[in-house]
């Protein structure tokens, strides 16, 4: 099961779940992704340890894909 | 590290993209700088010792003044990675979950003691807090204070550092790109000013620096 998770004011919220097979979750997810880029998300998932990439499409094969806000230079 | 840049580097188009040879040019007139405060000081303060030993208050005043600018500095430095307490303890918990997730045992053993997650990159170790990140430099010896943060105010300080984290990860260069270098020194002189708390996490990072 892979998960869209944003991390938020309450930790973090899962957004969607799917698996590979179930076009209809998938559908939901990639909505609710992009609908999370429109709000100035970024998606991002990890590579490997210590490695970490942005994705502007959902990868659907990413066991979890995290969304957050930009940073700036305090 | 990475395959993209930072997409928030795009918002300080200004800056040229930081390299290890750019870093070390920095930090080259960091070290100019202080001296440009202290030297003139301690100068002045021998000047008026060798003209008149009566003078010794008023060159008491001028070492002071050349130990305390420094001290100042890397105050400031110490301060990246202090934060005010943000986000409720529920979330916070359950940022942590998140957060450890993301890192080994190790750094989220390190983190739970000190609030710090130590992060080895290209240009050295980072330690990285909720609104700030110090990178240790190859060697151990000297510490670059980052001041970075997420503008949202009510997140979790646990998400803070995945926030930042995960930037970081995505793509070192940009991330020190994006970030304000708030001070640039030797790693004692932050040890002695960051919360006594944090200090192992400080002394892990300059260790895996060497």
């Amino acid at each position: 099961m892979s998960r869209l998770i944003r991390m938020d004011q309450t930790g973090h919220t899962t957004l969607a779940e799917w698996t590979a097979g179930d076009a209809e979750a998938v559908e939901r997810a990639v909505a609710e992704f992009r609908a999370q880029l429109e709000l100035g998300y970024y998606g991002m998932v990890s590579t490997g340890e210590g490695h970490a990439e942005q994705v502007r499409e959902l990868p659907l094969d990413a066991e979890l894909v995290i969304m957050r806000l930009p940073i700036s230079g305090g | 590290m990475a395959a993209e840049p930072l997409p928030e580097v795009a918002a300080v188009y200004w800056r040229p993209r930081v390299d290890a040879r750019r870093l070390a040019r920095r930090e080259r007139w960091w070290t100019a700088y202080s001296f440009a405060h202290v030297g003139p000081f301690l100068g002045i303060a021998a000047l008026l010792m060798a003209l008149q030993p009566l003078a010794f208050p008023l060159a008491a005043i001028c070492v002071a003044h050349a130990v305390l600018i420094p001290m100042l500095y890397a105050s400031r430095g110490a301060n990246v990675v202090r934060s005010k307490a943000t986000g409720t303890e529920a979330a916070q918990a359950r940022a942590l979950g998140l957060l450890g997730d993301l890192v080994g045992h190790d750094a989220r053993e390190l983190h739970a003691r000190t609030g710090l997650v130590l992060e080895r990159g290209e240009l050295g170790v980072w330690l990285v807090g909720p609104a700030g990140a110090i990178l240790v430099r190859p060697g151990g010896r000297r510490a670059d204070c980052w001041c970075v943060r997420v503008a949202e105010p009510d997140i979790p300080p646990a998400d803070r550092i995945a926030h930042l984290l995960l930037a970081l990860r995505a793509d070192e260069a940009g991330f020190a790109t994006v970030s304000n270098l708030a001070f640039s020194g030797a790693v004692r002189r932050v040890r002695g000013r960051i919360p006594r708390e944090m200090r192992p996490a400080l002394d892990a990072a300059a260790k895996a620096a060497r």
